[in-house]
């Protein structure tokens, strides 16, 4: 799919998704060595926004399976189409039980849930398993099979392989840990807050109307709340909000009142915004 | 360098974390080796990012994987090309450098301090390099108004931002100074044993960091740790309820009803859950020689109180007070949270060092109804008496009175009992663990804990 490290950076910044170097070599490696990428990291980094910009980047269908606790093997894999066989059993009066056993077990009454999509038909996708640490444990025994050997075992149907493997991201906020099969099957990637250089890129190219000088003050603003021992830290997304936020209320440039006063947009507990307002020197105003 | 070498380099690579206690398998050996196939050598921070992702497995190993990287797969092979360069000279570069936040240039010129400046022994052929003596003749430290200033001349001093300047400049120079210790230990290592060193020189991973020998920058990275510690337990020990709550059959109640079908138990009958409800309690030294050791707990204990509906924490020197009021949960910073426990519980009498035997009879006699038959006490402490009286009695009283007593301590278990240990008597009477690190701890909570 790539042809090189640069040619991943190149075509991901093509569809607005800045990728630092670390992200840009590792999503390189998994469609080299066809090896599903589990990236990891704080909420706002953009994980998934990665699964979505190399869809857009292959052209292909991306596949979501959104993990959350109670996730089962029938959201996630195939389910039988009850309704439908009750009604073809009704139907279809005059042959053999046997005829009619065979027939409801078909590929027509199967409902293929994310994983089973991902694997099936020739068209490229990309199979995002979404905030996986969601999921109860066993569902990452299910995982196992999908990820390992790009295949799924339907009993009634027997194994279905995939032709053409797709490109799987999965996504973890690290809430549970994840086991150690699940990650020894994963290339690792660990996406963490950007650079000052990057971040300021990726800003002006989210909000373009922003000037280059306000933009670089907001990218410090939020360095220096990040260094600060906060119970949230500001990400990626709360910056970009804050850049809006300031470009509505037509700030030109940062001072005490503007921030004092938009500091709701990074900062989402009260303990951390009194913090950063002593910190800050806030309130000498 | 050809395919052979870099194959073997790989491989000793691997060894290097392994000792470090990563677990990697061949397969991933295997990936990584197709990854640098894959990317060539031509570019080392592809290279590294492309080995941590097929290598690693988590961020917290990213730590001890980048210093090993760096050994394995140098930068570049002895002296920087440039001429000896005076102090006053690179600390001129280098305040130009810290300004610009131009950190190409901050790696060159850390690889010329260390050239320079970090040499040791007989000149011209150095026997060693000290990051600390490059250090020391070049004072970053000190640019830190200069650079300010210049920064200052260059952007003009108004707006809003400028405040966030001098921080800024602080968190680059110390990026500049791990940059000279990587470039020490580089050189370092061209003259000794590669593997050795990579066991040796790099720091482990913060949950293996023994408790009592942490140091400060150690202690917050483990702190660090004890968020998602917190978080784990909670998964474990809801899963473990979970499967618990699903129940046995009652074969008694499932007899009696099969005897309106003749026999044949239709219907199992379920054993009903008694609705039961753990408390802990938890006795913490928290004198000086095991401050790390306690210092960690109570923030483990703080996060255990989402847990537990009863969970009541008496802290102890030589004497004991509950300290349960200050570690209710979100009113802390956990920065200050030992300092703060010293300053508002009475915890010594008329010396500071603590006394086991005093503190726990003190615990027996004032708060000797917190501990009931649905008590699960732990105690934390390394057991050191200062060669007072450990009073057995009153471990064995409280002991009796408890549903299970459990004794984490911090000390290596050949260490117990030499000096003024009394660990092996209480041990007679208690259960007794050994729990150096955040590894450990972890992994007895998650075992002792009732559910």
């Amino acid at each position: 799919m790539f042809t090189s490290v640069d040619d991943v950076s190149a075509r991901l910044a093509a569809t607005g998704y800045l990728a630092s170097p670390a992200v840009a070599t590792t999503v390189f490696l998994a469609d080299r060595l066809g090896k599903p990428l589990l990236v990891e990291g704080p909420a706002g980094v953009g994980k998934t926004e990665l699964a979505k910009a190399v869809a857009e980047v292959a052209g292909a269908r991306l596949v979501r399976l959104q993990c959350y606790e109670g996730v089962d093997e029938s959201r996630a894999l195939y389910e039988w189409n009850h309704a439908k066989q009750l009604l073809r059993i009704s139907a279809g009066r005059d042959e053999t039980w046997d005829e009619a056993r065979t027939d409801i077990f078909s590929e027509e009454f199967l409902l293929t849930r994310p994983l089973l999509t991902a694997i099936r038909g020739d068209d490229p996708k990309v199979l995002l398993i979404d905030e996986t640490d969601k999921a109860d444990v066993e569902v990452e025994g299910l995982l196992l099979e999908v990820l390992s050997d790009f295949q799924v075992t339907v009993p009634e149907l027997g194994t279905i392989a995939a032709t053409r493997r797709p490109f799987v991201v999965l996504t973890s906020n690290a809430s549970r840990e994840l086991s150690e099969a699940l990650r020894r099957r994963c290339l690792f990637l660990h996406i963490g807050f950007p650079d000052e250089e990057l971040e300021r890129r990726i800003v002006r190219l989210k909000v373009p109307d922003l000037d280059e000088a306000l933009a670089t003050s907001v990218v410090r603003v939020v360095g220096a709340l990040r260094a600060m021992d906060l119970r949230k830290v500001p990400s990626v997304a709360e910056t970009i909000d804050w850049a809006r936020t300031l470009l509505a209320l037509g700030a030109d440039t940062l001072d005490e009142t503007v921030v004092r006063d938009s500091l709701g947009v990074l900062l989402k507990h009260h303990d951390d915004v009194l913090k950063a307002t002593a910190k800050l020197d806030l309130d000498a105003v | 360098m050809t395919a052979p070498g870099v194959a073997e380099r790989l491989t000793s690579l691997v060894g290097a974390l392994r000792a470090h206690g990563m677990r990697i398998g061949t397969g991933e050996t295997v990936d990584a080796a197709q990854a640098m196939a894959a990317l060539g050598l031509t570019d080392r921070e592809l290279l590294r990012e492309g080995l941590a992702a097929t290598l690693l497995h988590g961020p917290a190993q990213r730590p001890v994987f980048d210093p090993v990287f760096d050994l394995y797969f140098p930068r570049g092979i002895g002296a920087p090309e440039a001429e000896p360069a005076g102090r006053e000279d690179l600390r001129d570069r280098l305040a130009a450098a810290l300004a610009a936040d131009d950190r190409a240039l901050l790696g060159q010129l850390a690889a010329e301090a260390v050239d320079g400046f970090g040499g040791y022994g007989n000149s011209p052929e150095a026997q060693g390099w000290s990051s600390y003596q490059a250090l020391e003749r070049l004072r970053p430290q000190t640019l830190l108004a200069r650079v300010r200033e210049s920064v200052r001349a260059r952007d003009g001093a108004s707006g809003f931002t400028d405040r966030l300047l001098e921080d800024e400049l602080r968190r680059r120079i110390e990026v500049f100074r791990s940059m000279v210790a990587v470039e020490a230990r580089r050189r370092v290592a061209e003259r000794r044993d590669r593997d050795e060193l990579a066991r040796r020189a790099v720091a482990t991973t913060p949950d293996r960091v023994d408790f009592l020998y942490a140091g400060k920058l150690q202690l917050a990275e483990l702190r660090r740790t004890v968020q998602p510690l917190a978080r784990k337990l909670a998964t474990r020990l809801a899963a473990r309820r979970r499967r618990a709550a699903r129940g046995s059959i009652d074969l008694r109640r499932t007899l009696r009803g099969s005897l309106s079908t003749g026999g044949v138990p239709m219907k199992p009958v379920l054993r009903r859950r008694r609705p039961f409800r753990p408390e802990l309690v938890l006795l913490c030294d928290v004198s000086g020689s095991v401050s790390g050791f306690s210092d960690f707990t109570m923030l483990l204990v703080q996060a255990l109180h989402d847990q537990f509906s009863k969970v009541r924490v008496f802290a102890f020197v030589n004497r004991i007070d509950e300290v349960t009021g200050l570690l209710e949960h979100g009113t802390a910073d956990p920065e200050g949270l030992g300092a703060r426990i010293r300053a508002e519980a009475t915890l010594t009498g008329w010396h500071g060092s603590s006394d086991y035997g005093v503190a726990l009879g003190e615990f027996a006699e004032r708060y000797g109804d917190a501990v009931g038959p649905r008590t699960t006490l732990f105690v934390l402490g390394d057991a050191r008496t200062n060669m007072s009286d450990p009073n057995l009695a009153a471990v064995r009283q409280v002991a009796e009175r408890a549903r299970r007593v459990y004794w984490l301590n911090p000390e290596p278990r050949p260490q117990w009992g030499t000096g003024d240990s009394a660990a092996p008597e209480y041990a007679e009477l208690v259960e007794m663990h050994e729990c150096r690190n955040a590894r450990q701890l972890g992994a007895l909570i998650a075992r002792l804990l009732p559910v």
